[in-house]
């Protein structure tokens, strides 16, 4: 009996426990029985997987692909076509379950202390661990349609939690919004897969990467609208993870869904589930390989994409919104790297950012918690000396954040910026600039909203400064192993130092290399080049020294005393600067105008001309003409039976010619 | 019509005769039917009409040397009767309820 | 002679027909109509039908008429009104209508003038046996079917006639149920009630559902349904 036998317990475990916490909340049970199922699940799927893992690295099954097929699900009775709930485990999908079972579970403990009130409770953990399961399934998954039933599982489960306070007004409308953009992204994940079953007459990854990396010509054919298979495979997929990792332009969903409770946000919307694009577009790395037009767009949307979040992000009040832009922002740097072929780099960077950015929407979570439902960083200060564990995490996240060297997002970070600038890429310098820029900013917009909220002088009510407490245990201790996480788990790749470099070599099966792509293409080599060290070094020193510029800006405008009146005044030099990104460049009110007003004025005339006149009118007409006839027919019943007497005649003479004729 | 001589040897009266007579008692019986406003005398005049129908019958049975006609006239017999019992109960009726038995009257079933 | 006794039968049952028709009083009507029956009687007998005129004399003119005599004097139907039928259009018209009707068979029957069986009528053709034999053979089915019939007209009639109980009036009264408060015996004849063109009833008969009813209704169950299920079980020998 081997553990990897049990890979389908993984995802299994946590719907099962969905299903239990879902009866347990209609019937009402007592809380611990709903924790106790809520905490148990993930615990269980996190121990089978710790399992796994253990018995693939120390079995020997490194660095093969295993896998294990659960069901037939068409066994090949149309077109031939086999596709299987089959599970994969793999170097790749090692990282990815590492991150999803350990941060998804220290969340589920910490929401056992943020939501303990809440009425909701079993609910929301029943939608809680249903994520899981769909996302384990979109991990673990070993074709395209495993993967995408998890996608849209996750998807599901984002709108049930965003939405979860349902009695409110916002929140339902921010859910349907998430999923609503989402789906103009799943639409084209779709049709990537109808192509590649139209072309390899299977889902499942290693037979299609397989073929592609053999057989490179197969995936640089002319496809469809001047565009290679690869290139239209690869779009398409990435127009799906634009909507599910909220990149421009389908990234408007994710500030409105901090509408949703903290732990939420911190694991479906910081992350696991966002970052899901960035692990569909590694797993299918093989197909970006074929396509640099695509990768160069990618690459393009990425860099763009982490700018602009960085920039609305310096003028948010609300502190989730602040992580909300800054997940956008780093998400965009994930797909800089994908796009500049450093998948390593870029899924080094989920890892790390799994860790800091789930640290730093769980403190906000705690600080809002103190606050008594306050996120109005400009209605906080001084919080520092109330929330001690929390304070000093949330700087610890922060730092991660900034890219400061010894903790994790510095070496992730570096890593992109490298491999950005060693790029064979056009615009390469260009990304490297963006991405040195936008790290900058995002020290400063971190260490803003870090000044804003802990330092300085308290700035809400009297009764939220008596209401003010550190967070219990349940709360604080996973608040401290994030902290530790984000600290450490960048030390597996050290730059510079290149015998360190664990991670990458760690991938190497999965990243596959293809043989000189440049010299089929006839045109520059994509592949990365290796930068000389001295020029890493300067690049290095570059970026932590803007990074640390940015703090010490932050520090000077918003820190100490005095520091939330001195941001204002700042801020209102610039009054036209500010609106503008306040108001997040105005974008949700250009698709208001371009996309939803038109679509209402479409709807409109459906409804008023084709469905009421239309189709109703016809109906009605109908309706109206039998009306008219029995009206016309209901002339004869005069009720005199006279009347009567003379229809028989009449028809007993009608009766008698045709009889007679 | 073919003549009538009056003589003395006995003649048969052509069967279509009776059907003629036949004829002219329904028209007559229809003409009352439609145009009586007393609902008793609609009734009889009905009666007349079946009387003609029952005339007809027999002298078509005489005519094809069957006896059908003949039984055919006895259900119509039976039935005339069920017909009559069932439709003056239902004036009894309407008169308790309308306290007429003009048909112009009863007219509830008007639009 | 046969011509002659047709002759005479069949203008008395014109003519007596006519009166059926068109006279004003029902129990005028009645009465010609029954000598009608009689003289379609005779010429039933002329066709070689005894049983048949017999029947007819018995059942026709001996218990349908009797009860139509009955519900006559039941509700008090009087003379009818003024023109009868009432417009004179409406007149005009179903009498050129039956004109037409009878005109259009009579041409159609023009053609087959003079014909007819000659052959003389035997003993057994006349026969009852005969008669008995086809019936009780050939249309036996029929024959039980008509019985059934009878039974369920004798029930029809029954209920439709009766008095309605308490509880009916109770619960149905009002609507379109059987109207009358039970208890009142009187006499048939209320003053004025049963005048087919009273107007002092119009103003109820416009109005849906009944109006006023007047102190005592004319009779019960008994006195109503009684005569007439009376008379069609008491075949011959009705009571006038």
């Amino acid at each position: 009996m081997q553990a990897i036998d049990y890979l389908w317990l993984i995802p299994a475990l946590p719907l099962a426990g969905a299903a239990v916490n879902g009866v347990l909340a209609y019937r009402q049970a007592p809380k611990p029985a709903v924790t106790a199922v809520a905490l148990g699940a993930p615990l269980a799927s996190l121990l089978v997987a710790a399992a796994c893992i253990w018995q693939y690295l120390a079995g020997g099954l490194y660095p093969r692909a295993v896998e294990q097929v659960s069901y037939a699900w068409t066994p090949g009775t149309v077109d031939g076509l086999h596709i299987n709930v089959a599970f994969l485990l793999d170097p790749l999908a090692v990282v990815m379950l590492f991150i999803v079972t350990f941060v998804g579970f220290l969340i589920h403990v910490y929401s056992v202390g943020y939501m303990g009130h809440d009425e909701g409770y079993a609910r929301y953990f029943a939608y809680l661990n249903l994520f899981m399961a769909a996302m384990l399934t979109l991990v673990l998954g070993n074709n395209y349609l495993v993967m995408f039933f998890g996608w849209e599982g996750v998807g599901l489960c984002s709108y049930l939690l965003i939405g979860f306070y349902y009695d409110q007004e916002f929140p339902p409308y921010a859910g349907k919004k998430a999923f609503i953009v989402n789906r103009i992204g799943d639409c084209a994940f779709l049709i990537g897969m109808f192509a590649l079953v139209a072309r390899f007459g299977t889902l499942d990854f290693m037979p299609i990467f397989h073929r592609l990396a053999t057989e490179p010509r197969l995936g640089m054919a002319s496809y469809a609208g001047g565009l290679s298979f690869a290139a239209f495979v690869g779009l398409c997929f990435f127009i799906g993870a634009i909507g599910k990792s909220a990149q421009i332009p389908l990234y408007v969903w994710l500030p409105d869904a901090m509408a949703g409770p903290t732990p939420v946000s911190a694991l479906i919307h910081a992350a696991t589930m966002v970052t899901a694009g960035v692990y569909m577009a590694v797993r299918s790395n093989v197909i970006y390989q074929l396509t640099p037009g695509v990768s160069l767009f990618v690459a393009i949307i990425g860099t763009a994409t982490a700018l602009l979040a960085a920039t609305i992000g310096m003028a948010q009040n609300d502190i989730k919104k602040v992580l909300a832009y800054s997940t956008v922002s780093q998400l965009g740097y994930m797909f800089m790297a994908v796009g500049v072929g450093a998948y390593h780099a870029a899924l080094f960077h989920v890892l790390t950012h799994a860790f800091f950015k789930a640290l730093l929407f769980l403190g906000s979570g705690s600080v809002i918690h103190a606050m008594g439902g306050e996120q109005d960083m400009q209605k906080m200060g001084g919080l520092k000396k109330h929330l001690p564990v929390t304070y000093r995490t949330f700087v610890v996240g922060s730092l991660a954040l900034a890219g400061i060297p010894v903790f994790a997002g510095f070496f992730s970070k570096d890593e992109i910026l490298a491999a950005a600038a060693a790029s064979g890429m056009p615009l390469h310098w260009l990304f490297w600039g963006v991405g040195w820029i936008t790290a900058g900013l995002t020290a400063f917009y971190m260490f803003r909203a870090v000044y804003l909220t802990f330092d300085g002088t308290f700035r809400g009510t009297h009764e939220q400064e008596h209401h003010l407490h550190e967070s219990p245990p349940v709360m604080t201790v996973p608040l401290i192993i994030l902290a530790v996480g984000a600290v450490v788990a960048g030390w597996i790749e050290i730059p510079l130092l290149h015998g360190t470099q664990w991670f990458h070599r760690f991938l190497e099966s999965v990243v596959a290399t293809l043989p000189a792509i440049g010299a089929i293409q006839g045109g520059a080599p994509t592949g990365t080049r290796e930068l000389g060290t001295p020029t890493e070094a300067i690049l290095i020193v570059l970026s932590v020294g803007l990074a640390l510029a940015g703090i010490l800006l932050a520090r000077s405008i918003y820190g100490g005393a005095g520091g939330a009146e001195r941001g204002l005044a700042f801020e209102e030099r610039y009054p036209a600067l500010h609106r503008l990104l306040a108001n997040k460049w105005y974008v949700d009110e250009l698709y208001d105008a371009i996309v939803v007003r038109p679509l209402h004025g479409l709807s409109w005339v459906f409804y008023r001309v084709v469905d009421v006149l239309l189709v109703d009118g016809s109906i009605r007409a109908g309706a109206a003409v039998t009306r008219a006839t029995g009206d016309l027919g209901s002339l004869t019943t005069t009720g005199n039976v006279r009347n009567y007497a003379l229809y028989f005649f009449l028809g007993v003479l009608v009766l008698f010619w045709w009889i007679a004729r | 019509m073919s003549g009538i001589h009056l003589v003395n040897e006995s003649m048969s009266v052509p069967v279509s005769w009776y059907l003629m007579l036949s004829v002219a008692l329904f028209a007559i019986g229809t003409a009352g039917a439609l145009t009586r406003r007393n609902g008793i005398s609609i009734f009889l005049s009905i009666e007349v009409m079946l009387n003609a129908a029952n005339l007809a019958l027999v002298a078509y049975s005489r005519q094809l040397d069957q006896r059908t006609g003949q039984i055919l006239v006895f259900f119509v017999l039976a039935v005339a009767a069920a017909e009559a019992a069932v439709g003056l109960a239902l004036f009894i009726a309407v008169y308790r309820q309308r306290r007429t038995i003009d048909i112009n009257r009863i007219n509830l079933m008007r639009h | 002679m046969e011509m002659a006794v047709f002759a005479v039968f069949a203008l008395l049952a014109l003519g007596s027909s006519l009166v059926v028709v068109a006279h004003k009083s029902p129990i005028y009507s009645t009465l010609s109509l029954v000598l009608t029956l009689f003289s379609v009687a005779v010429l039933f007998v002329l066709l070689g039908a005894p049983f048949i005129a017999t029947l007819q004399l018995l059942i026709y003119a001996g218990a349908i008429l009797v009860l139509f005599l009955f519900v006559i004097m039941l509700l008090n139907v009087g003379r009818e009104e003024g023109i009868p039928g009432g417009h004179r259009a409406q007149l005009v018209t179903a009498i050129l209508g039956a004109l037409a009707f009878a005109a259009a068979l009579w041409l159609l029957l023009i053609p087959t003038l003079g014909t007819g069986s000659h052959a003389p009528l035997t003993e057994e053709l006349v026969s009852l046996s005969g008669l008995a034999q086809e019936l009780f053979a050939e249309y036996l089915l029929p024959f039980e079917i008509v019985g059934l019939l009878l039974l369920v007209a004798v029930i029809g009639a029954t209920v439709v006639a009766r008095r309605p109980t308490p509880d009916e009036l109770a619960g149905g009264g009002g609507g379109s149920g059987f109207p009358g408060e039970p208890g009142s015996v009187n006499a048939l004849d209320d003053a004025g009630a049963a005048d087919s063109t009273a107007a002092s009833w119009a103003a109820d008969a416009d109005r849906a559902g009944g109006g006023a009813r007047p102190a005592s209704f004319p009779g019960g169950t008994g006195a109503g349904a009684g005569p007439g299920v009376a008379a069609r079980t008491a075949a011959p020998g009705a009571r006038p």
